[in-house]
């Protein structure tokens, strides 16, 4: 229970982080602050590694694993760079 | 690999998404901020990789390399007018992803190595600690029907999104009894969940609530339409976050936890920023009608014989006098994909010393910040795109708005007809201005489905015709004259 109440301070703490890093992005970078923040939630790609790298679990786990990878690196590897195309717009003349 | 180290080598991580999100904050910071964030991902992908539970690097493999090439492929091949619907994919393909690692998470602990669908649905004796012991269990089982309900939603919700976006789907249909419908959707999901929680043994459960929840991201999104969208995309947005941050609860995983409320909030704040700019609330643009109030205005009352429509070259002539303009982009602007030609009529009549700015409308387009990708893309500086706040009280001093493929988004009504539909909505108020000039295809109503008095006023001249081909032969006859 300990650590439920810790991971909940966690989640709660960087709700309010995220209000506080979030407002002060100007409109003109919403667009790549969505695909930006979209990149990160590619994080999820550290769950499906796991996923799909164990070895005790039944074959449907791995099968499910191999798709949380490939939505998860589509999510990074798209995110980012189109981030970065998008951004590299962005420079003043 | 202790975990010690590998929460230590998480912490930096996110520290590292932190400034990555930080340095969005400005524009010349933002191309840094987003390799900090990178390699944040980077790192935590590495150290994650030498956990000894993975030993089988087929799976692994194999995805890599299906994600990172077609991932590789939508972000170099996309044009910016399409970045709506590349958003609402990737939104789509996060929402997946913690759906897969949520069932991934059940299945293994089910421990069922089915070789048959009907295998998978026969009912397992589980050991009652299969998923932690007393209270663990249980959050475990709620982090893991949670993340498969918003996961699933986020999948189906993104798809529909992406597809109405893309064109493939242009009708807007909805389930009978529309919020009652999705509300039903949603109750039967609820109880899917609360049934996994008291008795998790049974797979048909998992895959009822997966059911349920893919139908209701299906039927949230299949009524919305065209200038909803940018609410859409951002709570879209917000919800594969969220989903995210569970799936960090099921694994205990820090580093998913953090990135995944981060991701949350953003796409809520914008959520928010959306519906502000419309007046409208939340529940209004998932399960509202916009014209459902007032009495219904006769668009040939409105325009009948007061509309003045002009030639280019004449708008040029009166572009020639002009000390001050503001250009006023729409969704139109992208259609026609006339962002480049904005940019060389601004560039001819800037090097005739007039000044110019662009007005940009929050929910201008179909996702925020839409317009601003485009003129940068277009090699607009940045700091000419005004926000609507900042650009309003100069329409004054204003000699000739050009709005072009932006409607409602200008209608007066929204300030001053009490009872209309979009009265109080902020617009910019492009009719305080000397001239404007409306380049538009036809009079045919926006998304509100009003007519505009703008277009009908003294001072409003309006060009019809295609958006890029008007703008290039104002340019041509700047130039010339």
């Amino acid at each position: 229970m300990e650590i439920l109440i810790l991971l909940l301070a966690l989640f709660v703490l960087s709700l309010f982080l995220g209000v506080e890093l979030i407002v002060k992005v100007p409109p003109t970078l919403h667009t790549p602050l969505m695909s930006g923040t979209n990149a990160v939630s590619g994080i999820t790609l550290v769950g499906a590694l796991l996923a799909a790298g164990s070895d005790s679990s039944p074959m449907l786990v791995n099968i499910l694993g191999f798709l949380a990878v490939t939505f998860a690196t589509i999510n990074v590897v798209g995110g980012y760079l189109v981030t970065n195309r998008m951004l590299g717009m962005f420079k003043r003349k | 690999m202790s975990s010690t180290i590998v929460n230590f080598i998480y912490l930096i991580a996110g520290i590292l998404f932190i400034l990555g999100i930080k340095g969005l904050t400005k524009p010349a910071t933002a191309v840094r901020g987003n390799t900090l964030s990178a390699l944040g991902m980077l790192i935590a992908v590495a150290i994650t990789l030498l956990d000894s539970a993975i030993v089988n690097f087929s799976y692994i493999l194999a995805g890599a390399l299906t994600g990172g090439i077609v991932g590789g492929f939508m972000a170099l091949r996309i044009q910016m007018t399409s970045m709506p619907q590349m958003v609402a994919l990737l939104n789509g393909f996060g929402g997946g992803a913690s759906l897969t690692i949520a069932l991934a998470e059940y299945f293994s602990k089910l421990g069922v190595d089915a070789s048959s669908f009907a295998e998978l649905l026969a009912p397992v004796v589980l050991p009652s600690n299969a998923f932690g012991v007393a209270e663990e269990g249980t959050v475990t089982l709620v982090s893991i029907g949670l993340t498969v309900l918003i996961g699933a939603v986020t999948l189906t919700g993104s798809l529909i999104a992406f597809a109405k976006l893309q064109g493939l789907l242009k009708k807007s249909y909805g389930l009978p009894g529309g919020p009652v419908g999705n509300g039903l959707l949603l109750l039967g999901a609820c109880i899917a969940l609360g049934c996994l929680i008291i008795n998790p043994s049974q797979a048909v459960v998992v895959l009822t609530l997966v059911a349920l929840a893919l139908l209701l991201g299906l039927f949230l999104v299949l009524p919305i339409g065209g200038a909803d969208m940018p609410v859409v995309i951002a709570l879209l947005n917000s919800y594969s976050g969220l989903a995210a941050a569970l799936a960090g609860f099921i694994l205990g995983n820090t580093v998913l936890i953090v990135a995944g409320s981060l991701v949350g909030t953003s796409g809520l704040i914008l959520t928010k920023i959306m519906c502000v700019a419309m007046n409208r609330s939340l529940a209004n643009v998932l399960f509202g009608k916009m014209a459902d109030a007032g009495e219904i205005i006769d668009a040939d009352e409105v325009y009948a014989g007061k509309v003045t429509s002009a030639q280019p070259d004449e708008v040029a002539m009166m572009l020639e006098m002009a000390k001050r303009v503001v250009i006023v982009p729409g969704y139109g602007m992208a259609m026609a994909q006339a962002q480049h030609a904005v940019r060389e009529l601004a560039d001819a009549m800037e090097s005739r010393g007039t000044e110019v700015e662009y007005g940009i409308h929050p929910v201008a387009g179909r996702m925020p910040g839409h317009m601003n990708v485009l003129l940068a893309e277009a090699e607009v500086p940045y700091d000419k795109l005004v926000e609507m706040d900042r650009i309003n009280p100069t329409f004054e001093e204003t000699d000739v708005v050009i709005v072009i493929g932006a409607n409602d988004v200008t209608n007066p009504m929204a300030r001053e007809s009490e009872g209309s539909p979009i009265y109080g909505m902020p617009i910019l108020n492009v009719d305080k201005a000397k001239n404007v000039v409306v380049i538009k295809r036809s009079l045919s109503p926006g998304f509100s489905g009003l007519p505009n008095p703008l277009f009908a006023m003294d001072h409003t001249l309006m060009v019809y015709g295609d958006g890029k081909k008007a703008v290039i032969e104002m340019t041509t006859a700047l130039n010339q004259g």
